[in-house]
């Protein structure tokens, strides 16, 4: 079960998508969530929709994977979707009982609202999937850094999210693990009330942050062995370096900024 | 023969919870490694194995006496990272010492770390990957390799630093028998086709049996060193210190109880075999 957390997991692989410079990535990332929120219409939604189909296919991603990551995102759609559907105000009713009314603009925007998430987290994973974490933060770091002059500790953390990114995968594994044996002692993580299932998580906790603390100690010492001491000195394997591609994507993604906005001031 | 690291009168002692409760590991402790020699630390748990390759490259600092690498005083902090890129140290938990998500990156952060250029890194990374034989995993993630695999991404680590020596901290304690072959020839292969100096911690007697130099310690102390034949036929030693020899000694050793007459030098079981077959046919 905990192996389907696919959030922050790289596929490696060889398409256009994964080609981009991740600060290309990382711009048109932003640009698409604005344009997702300037949509207001059936056509500028689909607009959206078709830049992100185009993406994801281009990728290579299997749809299985995007389906995956929106698993554990059921609950806030589903309740969204709710909370849209009874309290739009509106004129078209379509069913009224129990003083409830489902009008047909309370559906529309129920609609809209649930696309937007959907294109939205689904826009994100395939910045996820198709760049590898350190493409990443490097992507990161160099888009942060003028704010270096500002003191900011844009490296470190660059390298912490790294990390934090690298050791998910191991501590799931570990997580299963140190469940599997609180089983194996007769811990019931599935029944009883809210309360007690809390509590039975404690066993769960603790010794996964003792190991995590003792695995944090260990990398520790072993990136001291390979002469790591910050940011400074230090030089990169792959250098962050635009392509003709690059400026491509740069224009579809401004192109599609500006259809959703021009849609928009027609009131599309 | 020049000398890698020099041990001289190393002591050493870890800070206790209390006051006056500090651990003493090594009273005093004098060791030297030849450069380019294979040299296996053998010795019962808590006997300072650890503690002892965490001196190497100034990860501890000794208490009293020194550590000389490569005649760099370990003590000396301006010196520190020419040691660390001299002495590369490759540790027991593969999980715990890969940086990145995906292979080569994880292996280019020595060489990013000491400010090499990046055509050079590239070329350093391809390099490391071949020689441990991981080359065409190079894209993959490492959370998803075996034991063995990941133990040789780290070493490919190591070497993308160009080190003079590597140290080995039980590297296949965790490993399965087939992550532990690969280890060892990929250790083997490199003390043997590029000269780096290998000092491999572990308690293995087989993988000890692969060096030039074996150095016994328990409590603290060298009890036993010299070639592994000379070593381990030394099988009541080992006894009474909680090691047992390799099996071909150890079998030797149980037939001479029953009045049997055969040497104890024999490591490998197809030498042992000949020596049995040798005396049986006499």
């Amino acid at each position: 079960m905990l192996k389907d957390i696919t959030l922050g997991q790289y596929f490696p692989g060889k398409s256009a998508i994964h080609r981009l410079d991740p600060r290309t990535k990382l711009v048109i990332l932003v640009l698409y969530i604005i344009a997702l929120f300037m949509a207001v219409s059936w056509v500028s939604y689909g607009v959206m929709f078709l830049f992100l189909a185009v993406s994801v296919a281009i990728s290579g991603v299997p749809l299985k994977s995007f389906v995956k990551g929106l698993k554990p995102l059921l609950f806030i759609l589903v309740f969204t979707a709710i909370l849209n559907i009874f309290f739009t105000a509106g004129e078209t009713v379509l069913v009224s009982f129990l003083g409830a009314t489902i009008t047909l603009e309370g559906l529309v925007r129920a609609f809209f609202m649930l696309t937007r998430i959907l294109m939205l987290v689904t826009g994100t994973f395939l910045l996820t999937y198709t760049t590898s974490p350190i493409a990443l933060t490097d992507g990161l770091e160099s888009l942060l850094g003028p704010l270096k002059k500002l003191r900011l500790p844009v490296h470190e953390l660059s390298m912490m999210m790294c990390i934090a990114l690298r050791f998910i995968p191991t501590l799931i594994e570990e997580t299963d693990k140190i469940m599997s044996a609180q089983k194996a002692r007769g811990v019931d993580f599935e029944s009883g009330k809210l309360m007690q299932r809390v509590r039975a998580l404690i066993p769960i906790l603790v010794p996964l942050f003792i190991s995590a603390f003792r695995r944090a100690d260990e990398l520790a010492t072993a990136m001291e062995c390979r002469c790591y001491q910050g940011g400074d000195g230090r030089t990169k394997m792959k250098l962050l370096r635009y392509k003709l591609l690059d400026f491509k994507a740069y224009g579809v993604g401004i192109i599609t900024l500006t259809a959703v906005l021009v849609l928009r001031s027609f009131g599309l | 023969m020049s000398t890698a690291i020099s041990v001289e009168h190393l002591k050493y002692t870890y800070p206790g919870v209390d006051e006056g409760a500090d651990v003493s590991v090594f009273e005093d402790l004098d060791l030297t490694i030849e450069d380019g020699s294979f040299t296996a630390i053998l010795g019962p748990n808590g006997c300072g194995k650890s503690t002892l390759a965490k001196h190497f490259n100034g990860i501890l600092l000794p208490s009293g006496g020194c550590v000389y690498i490569y005649n760099m005083d370990s003590k000396d902090e301006e010196k520190l990272m020419n040691i660390r890129r001299t002495v590369g140290m490759v540790f027991q938990n593969p999980d715990n010492q890969i940086v990145a998500n995906v292979v080569e990156e994880d292996v280019a952060f020595g060489p990013e770390n000491l400010g090499v250029s990046s055509p050079e890194i590239r070329r350093r990374v391809d390099r490391a990957l071949k020689q441990v034989g991981m080359y065409e995993y190079r894209e993959h993630a490492p959370h998803l390799l075996s034991g063995g695999q990941k133990q040789r991404i780290a070493i490919a680590g190591v070497i993308a630093m160009q080190p003079k020596c590597i140290v080995l901290d039980e590297p296949t304690a965790m490993l399965d028998p087939r992550g532990r072959r690969e280890v060892m020839e990929t250790i083997q292969n490199l003390n043997r086709d590029k000269g780096i100096t290998v000092v491999l911690i572990t308690h293995h007697m087989d993988e000890a049996a692969l060096a030039d130099r074996v150095v016994v310690l328990t409590g603290g102390e060298v009890v036993a060193d010299g070639t592994p034949k000379e070593v381990f036929s030394q099988v009541d030693k080992m006894h009474s210190i909680g090691l047992a020899a390799p099996e071909t000694v150890e079998l030797c050793s149980e037939l001479n109880k029953v009045g049997f007459c055969l040497p104890l030098d024999k490591l490998d079981p197809v030498e042992c075999a000949q020596t049995l077959y040798d005396f049986l046919k006499v």
